[in-house]
């Protein structure tokens, strides 16, 4: 008998139990989709994240509070050390910074008229925006002797100057941060949405101005820019000698952008294949519903089995009909499923800003592991049926 | 050995051994059992089949043991018979008597104890699972009195099965299984499945499931025993028809009407041949004839 014999007897059989062959097959659709969908997820969760970093700029330095250990690590205990002096001390003394500069970051409600929005408030230093690579489209940035006399100055981003001025000229008009009136003097370049937040919905203000309104000394950050590549991993040795002459090792860490790239990446891979995991655990109770379905199948037919051995039916040609009958049915349900995962993760990326991504390796390790369900979960049935001697087979009731 | 000799050496016997001859058939009821003891193994005044002569298939000190429930059981104890090329024969006993253990040996469906089984030339013994697989296939043809047909399959479709595993072409095999099935009078039934069929009609696809493969022996294990004695009727002319053909049949059956039409009944008892004897007044079916229980 050859293969093509053995496929149609398989459809045969799965078409004769057609709501029982979906539901054993919606089991491996379910497996597979899943994960698809979640390795997808994981996938874009993972480059929207380097790709935010990435888009910070180039060759950035961090300089966070307290110590921080990427991949693994604690979040630092104990109170914020790092101050204005540290951004100032830095600054002069690397060889190998290009800016050096820190913000405070913080949540309040700014006022035009009667118009009320909450927005995220930056208090900054003059540098920062070049840092960041977030050029002024309008008016001027924050210099540094507005930050030196802690000047009641604003640059608005572009969904607050739309939101409060609508067409009309935003410079030189007055806002209120916390009771405080300040003057618009510039508009930063659209920046678009990121992980759901509107990032041009910000003001920034000086960050002593912002010291002094929120009660602070400290800053949240320290963040500057290498002159080049090259200059990054000495410049991170240059400003732990500097600042540790001032703070205590665990009272600071420092960080490349490269280094928290890798950290998030790292992240993000062990979540992605958790994800995986858990779409390979109902992958598998897909497989085990299989084995039960094609046991069901063998004992049921048990009769149909003798029957074919009394006609000539080799226990090769019994064991492939059922074998094939099983990997139909993974089979299918696995291009079934692979097709609603990537629906529905296409559907995600065009209804929300998670850029979901289905990958090559994704849809061919679930399709072939959604085959070897169907053999690895087939092969013992099968063998069942195919060990059966005629007789009793056909006396089975 | 048989061939040359028996229609010369039987007409001068019948001659020579009363008035009568065979032709005379009614009133030579009791005539003719003497007769054909007298001239040996020279039967042919009944049927062609006689004088084809090969041994189509040889059973030598058959043995069949079961375990049940720790005890062994004997079903079949030591039988020898042979059956010669285009015989029809009745195995007849009454239940429990290990007849149908026989068969199920006789058709490769179960292994002997001990005791050999010759099929064609060929010592089953010998051969291993697929090779008993192959000769059920080419060399035996099944009907049972359950029918066994697949429930979900059309007619043609069941009739194909056995020439699936013989390995034939699509449209050989639709063309021969439509074939056969015109044959048993099934023309119109072709794409019926089996519950939209009478149980004549049933066992008739069984039959025609049975010869498509040109088997050398047709083994029918109580082939009447679902049916009404019309349907009964029909199938017995069918495999009667068969062995006119020169088919080689093998009726088992505990009804000594149905047996009787056989060339010849073994008696099964016990699991041990109690006769082995030629029937003297075949009974015959046409189309229409039943069979009175």
């Amino acid at each position: 008998m050859n293969i093509f014999e053995s496929f149609r007897l398989a459809f045969n059989g799965l078409n004769a139990n057609k709501m029982r062959s979906f539901l054993t097959m919606l089991g491996v659709i379910i497996g597979v989709g899943s994960v698809i969908l979640l390795v997808s997820i994981g996938q874009g969760a993972k480059s929207y994240i380097t790709g935010e970093i990435q888009s910070l700029g180039s060759n950035l330095i961090f300089v966070m509070p307290g110590k921080i250990e990427f991949g693994g690590g604690q979040h630092p205990s104990g109170e914020n050390k790092l101050s204005l002096d540290d951004v100032r001390l830095v600054g002069k003394k690397s060889k190998y910074m290009e800016y050096v500069g820190a913000d405070i970051e913080s949540s309040d409600r700014v006022k035009y008229g009667n118009k009320i929005r909450n927005v995220m408030v930056y208090g900054v230093t003059s540098n920062i925006n070049k840092i960041l690579n977030v050029p002024i489209v309008k008016g001027r940035d924050i210099t540094e002797s507005q930050v030196g006399g802690a000047r009641k100055v604003v640059v608005i981003g572009k969904t607050v100057a739309e939101k409060f001025f609508g067409s009309g000229e935003p410079l030189g008009k007055r806002i209120t941060i916390a009771s405080q009136k300040f003057t618009v003097i510039g508009v930063l370049k659209e920046r678009g949405q990121s992980m759901g937040v509107d990032r041009d919905d910000v003001v920034d203000i000086p960050i002593t101005t912002a010291q002094s309104l929120y009660g602070l000394d400290r800053v949240s950050f320290i963040m500057g820019k290498a002159r080049d590549s090259e200059s990054v991993d000495p410049a991170i040795k240059e400003i732990k000698q500097i600042m540790g002459k001032r703070l205590k090792p665990n009272e600071f860490t420092v960080s490349s952008q490269g280094e928290m790239l890798g950290a998030f990446k790292n992240i993000l891979s062990i979540l992605t294949l958790m994800l995986a995991g858990i779409g390979g655990i109902s992958l598998m109770v897909g497989g085990i519903g299989i084995m039960n379905i094609m046991l069901v199948s063998v004992t049921e037919r048990t009769r149909e089995i003798g029957v074919r051995k009394a006609v000539g039916a080799k226990t090769y040609d019994i064991l492939i009909q059922f074998i094939i009958e099983a990997m139909t049915l993974s089979v299918l349900g696995g291009i079934i499923g692979i097709s609603l995962g990537t629906g529905v993760s296409y559907t995600i990326k065009s209804l929300s800003s998670l850029p979901s991504e289905v990958t090559v390796w994704s849809v061919s390790i679930a399709f072939f592991f959604s085959a070897f369900v169907g053999v690895f979960f087939g092969v013992y049935p099968a063998w069942k049926a195919s060990r059966l001697n005629p007789i009793d087979a056909l006396r089975y009731e | 050995m048989v061939n040359n000799s028996n229609p010369p050496s039987n007409s001068p016997l019948t001659k020579g051994g009363t008035s009568s001859s065979s032709p005379l058939a009614k009133g030579g009821d009791n005539m003719n059992s003497p007769l054909a003891k007298g001239g040996d193994n020279m039967n042919s005044p009944l049927a062609k089949g006689g004088d084809r002569g090969v041994n189509i298939l040889e059973v030598d000190e058959l043995v069949k043991t079961y375990k049940l429930d720790g005890v062994n059981v004997e079903a079949v104890r030591g039988i020898s018979f042979t059956v010669k090329s285009g015989e029809f024969i009745s195995i007849m006993g009454p239940s429990g008597s290990g007849k149908s253990t026989l068969m199920h040996m006789i058709g490769c469906l179960d292994v002997p104890t001990s005791g050999r089984i010759i099929i064609d030339g060929e010592e089953t013994k010998d051969l291993n699972e697929n090779q008993l697989a192959k000769l059920r296939n080419q060399k035996i043809g099944f009907v049972f009195q359950t029918f066994n047909l697949l429930p979900r399959a059309t007619a043609i479709r069941n009739v194909e099965l056995p020439m699936i595993y013989a390995g034939l072409s699509i449209s050989e095999r639709t063309k021969r299984a439509r074939e056969v099935l015109e044959r048993v009078g099934l023309k119109d039934r072709l794409n019926h499945r089996p519950n939209q069929l009478s149980g004549g009609q049933q066992q008739r696809v069984a039959i025609a499931r049975a010869l498509v493969n040109d088997p050398a022996i047709i083994l029918a294990d109580e082939p009447t025993g679902n049916l009404d004695s019309k349907s009964g009727g029909e199938v017995m002319f069918i495999l009667q028809e068969l062995h006119k053909e020169g088919k080689t049949v093998i009726l088992v059956t505990h009804e000594q009407y149905v047996a009787e039409h056989a060339e010849r009944i073994v008696r099964v008892l016990d699991g041990k041949i109690v006769s082995d004897e030629k029937v003297t007044d075949r009974r015959k079916s046409d189309n229409n004839s039943e069979i009175v229980k």
